[in-house]
């Protein structure tokens, strides 16, 4: 059934009919509505779980690890400075190879603070193990919440994932969003069958250390569960398309990219605008392009190298920086298409909540083909 | 009844001859029964339990991180009751993991009284990383990175009161107890775990590598710390002191006199000034808890 | 041996590390003296102190370490450290 829903509601029944037995999560600006609609939920027993007010982010992800060692699917949601407490124990559930899903509401990093959009705090954790997934608009963010448990669950891949979206621009906007029944999800999303869990009945040690003998191999097993998670999308995302009629089974989507002679690249809510302005560009007469990244981790490196390859400028938009680098959607479309003829520039663009509108997009496009590029775009030149 | 035949801890281990923590751990797990799910933080035990692939637990054990055991056992407490599932979830974890780095999870698991028994084996410092200073130092002990020198007597901080903490966070039952008494700590231990909401005891473990003295001297060096009134075993319940151990009390120098980490209060003569200090804090405890028979 | 994921282990491994290669003292226990009051299997920290039959307890020595705390306690001081030949 459709209903006009703000993201973060969205994103909270998502949530709720998915069956967690335990969610644990603390509040933060843009993340604040989903916890609470869950609150809402569970007090009204619409959802049947568990929900621990905990005292920090660092220990909701801490009990999401206890909870689902010991069998039962969890639930967080957080954001850049929440995401940023939990740094280490993100590395861990990775590590311990446990299936939980948490809600990103992307927002930039202190210092200075920022309640405003970037995903500068989901991509300084790439190297976590995580999955990654960036919706571009709330439909996209409800969808990838059911994807995510049925690929995460997968006893080939046991990895958890972030789902993205981006905080305010999607989490306090209201857009109509196609929700399923509670039957419907059942249906694709079986219940919580664990690898392995605690139980007395079947003594396990977790999180056991590792020598120097044993840790390159559990790193490398770890690679390629991820490697492994991109065939599970694949499939889990057409089996989705099947159940729901929206088909995810694509880690990339193009949009008037196959005849396109400059390509953007972008992740998250800045696709629904950059498809707007390529509209208006085409009327114009301008073969521009979009790839969209909707799966950042695992990198779908050979997809973007196939969808980029006849095109002859790409653009970037980054909405993050390495600082003393670059943009790091910039170096890793660099790194896939090393090699070729094609002109790639990377724009920091948009930190900070920064807004991106259809001019911005054009004007980047015209440095880009001006071979004007790496480097942050709108600067206010007023204040430097 | 505690069932003293259990024997979940499996030989092979890798702590010093003579460990404390060892025994103790030996002995809760008797006290804790079967049906039992342990979470250990960072620290001695956990890393002389679990070098990958041996490990010494026949119950199902997890260790995530140094300083989240008690958030950890939270969410695993919340899944088992969603699962009506009915293992007592047991945490076994060290004294700078509790008292310092992990005062976060710890307050907020006994806020929320979380159907949990943590179990802190106090041996008085960081040991598995070589001896640093915890909040459980004791004063005028020498750790490395609290050392006695030319100008320093070594730890200059008390000892942080745990106990006193949890109580007043509502905790139904919070005790003390040590190794060295063995009885006392499995009975404690088949307590707490029997004690709806979330308990706390602080067992002393006293570390002969840590402590500097010999492996076969662990009992007797923790029965000095009661006699002498140093460390106080004593029982609360819903936050009221219900029983102390008495004891005919010795002075503090047969306690200290024993342990390389107070030798500098003995050498290069022994320093009058400072042991008063130290009977001090034992004469309070005394006065406190009422321990002088 | 394919790697357990996530690095766990089922119980048993640890009996593999036979620790008794570390001792320099090793107990020896008395049975005449032996009151059977099973203190040293309570306060063994290895666990490793095995009832053989009434009133005689022995330490399995692939594992004791010989830290000598069950001579220490024993009541009936029925339990000797002596040092190992080599």
């Amino acid at each position: 059934m459709k209903e006009i829903l703000e993201g973060s509601h969205a994103v909270a029944e998502a949530a709720r009919l998915c069956r967690p037995q335990v969610i644990s999560a603390y509040p933060i600006t843009p993340q604040t509505h989903i916890v609470e609609a869950l609150a809402q939920m569970v007090a009204d027993c619409k959802v049947d779980a568990d929900y621990i007010c905990v005292e920090s982010e660092f220990s909701a992800l801490s009990a999401c690890i206890g909870a689902s060692a010991a069998g039962s699917r969890t639930y967080s949601a957080t954001t850049s400075q929440g995401l940023a407490l939990m740094y280490e124990v993100c590395f861990n559930a990775a590590g311990m190879r446990l299936p939980i899903v948490m809600t990103i509401a992307n927002r930039a990093m202190s210092a200075p603070l920022s309640i405003w959009n970037d995903q500068q705090d989901s991509i300084s954790l790439r190297d976590s193990g995580w999955i990654q997934f960036y919706a571009e608009d709330n439909q996209e963010a409800f969808d990838l919440h059911i994807l995510a448990y049925r690929v995460c669950e997968d006893h080939a891949i046991l990895l958890p994932a972030f789902v993205c979206f981006d905080g305010f621009i999607l989490s306090h906007t209201y857009e109509p969003v196609e929700i399923p029944t509670q039957e419907e999800i059942d249906a694709y999303l079986p219940a919580f069958n664990p690898y392995q869990r605690l139980d007395a009945q079947d003594p396990i040690s977790f999180g056991m250390y590792a020598t120097p003998d044993y840790y390159l191999e559990f790193r490398y097993e770890t690679q390629q569960a991820m490697l492994r998670a991109k065939e599970a999308i694949m499939k889990y995302g057409a089996l989705f398309g099947e159940h729901f009629g929206r088909d995810y089974s694509a880690l990339i989507e193009g949009y008037h990219l196959e005849d396109a002679e400059i390509a953007l690249v972008a992740m998250g809510s800045v696709c629904g605008t950059v498809k707007d302005a390529i509209d208006e560009m085409r009327a114009e007469g301008k073969k521009v392009g979009l790839l969209k990244i909707r799966c950042f981790r695992p990198f779908p490196g050979d997809e973007i190298a196939e969808a980029l390859s006849h095109v002859r400028t790409v653009a970037i938009l980054d909405k993050n920086i390495s600082l003393g680098s670059k943009g790091a959607v910039g170096l890793e479309i660099k790194d896939v298409l090393y090699g070729s003829d094609i002109d790639v520039y990377d724009y920091i663009i948009g930190l900070g909540g920064r807004d991106i509108r259809k001019k911005d997009i054009k004007a980047v496009v015209d440095l880009a083909e001006k071979g004007s590029g790496d480097m942050f775009y709108g600067l206010r030149e007023e204040l430097l | 009844m505690v069932d003293r035949t259990i024997e979940n801890f499996e030989c092979g281990h890798r702590a010093c001859g003579g460990c404390g923590a060892a025994t103790a751990v030996r002995m809760i797990l008797k006290g804790a029964g079967e049906d039992v799910i342990v979470v250990s933080p960072t620290g001695c035990l956990e890393v002389f339990t679990t070098p990958y692939p041996e490990t010494a637990w026949k119950v199902p054990w997890i260790h995530s991180l140094f300083e989240n055991a008690a958030a950890v056992a939270s969410g695993i407490e919340s899944s088992l009751k969603k699962q009506g599932r009915n293992e007592k979830v047991l945490v076994i974890g060290g004294d700078g993991a509790t008292v310092d780095i992990g005062m976060l999870c710890l307050s907020g698991a006994f806020e929320r009284n979380h159907d949990i028994t943590y179990i802190c084996y106090d041996n008085e410092a960081y040991m598995n990383t070589g001896i640093q200073r915890s909040g459980a130092t004791p004063f005028d002990a020498s750790t490395s990175t609290s050392p006695a020198g030319a100008c320093s007597m070594g730890n200059k901080h008390q000892k942080k009161d745990v106990p006193a903490i949890l109580a007043a966070h509502g905790s139904p039952y919070v005790a003390t107890a040590t190794m060295a008494y063995p009885t006392d700590l499995m009975k404690k231990v088949e307590t707490a775990v029997n004690t709806p909401g979330a308990c706390y005891i602080q067992v002393h473990a006293p570390c002969c590598t840590g402590w500097g003295f010999e492996g076969h001297q662990t009992i007797a060096v923790g029965k000095l710390a009661v006699e002498t009134g140093l460390w106080v075993n004593y029982e609360m319940v819903n936050g009221t002191v219900k029983k102390a151990k008495k004891v005919k009390r010795k002075p503090v120098e047969e306690y200290l006199s024993v342990q390389k980490r107070f030798r500098h209060l003995f050498k290069p003569q022994k320093n009058l000034e400072e042991i008063a200090k130290i009977q001090a804090i034992a004469d309070a405890n005394a006065a406190k808890f009422g321990i002088d028979l | 041996m394919p790697l357990n994921i996530g690095c766990t282990a089922r119980p048993g491994k640890a009996r593999d590390n036979r620790t008794g290669s570390w001792r320099v003292f090793y107990p020896i226990y008395d049975k005449e003296k032996c009151t059977g009051c099973e203190l040293c299997a309570l306060i063994c920290p290895e666990g490793c102190v095995q009832n053989i039959d009434e009133k005689d307890y022995r330490p399995d020595l692939d594992y004791c370490k010989g830290c000598g705390l069950c001579a220490e306690e024993c009541p009936g001081e029925a339990i000797n450290m002596e040092k190992e030949e080599k």
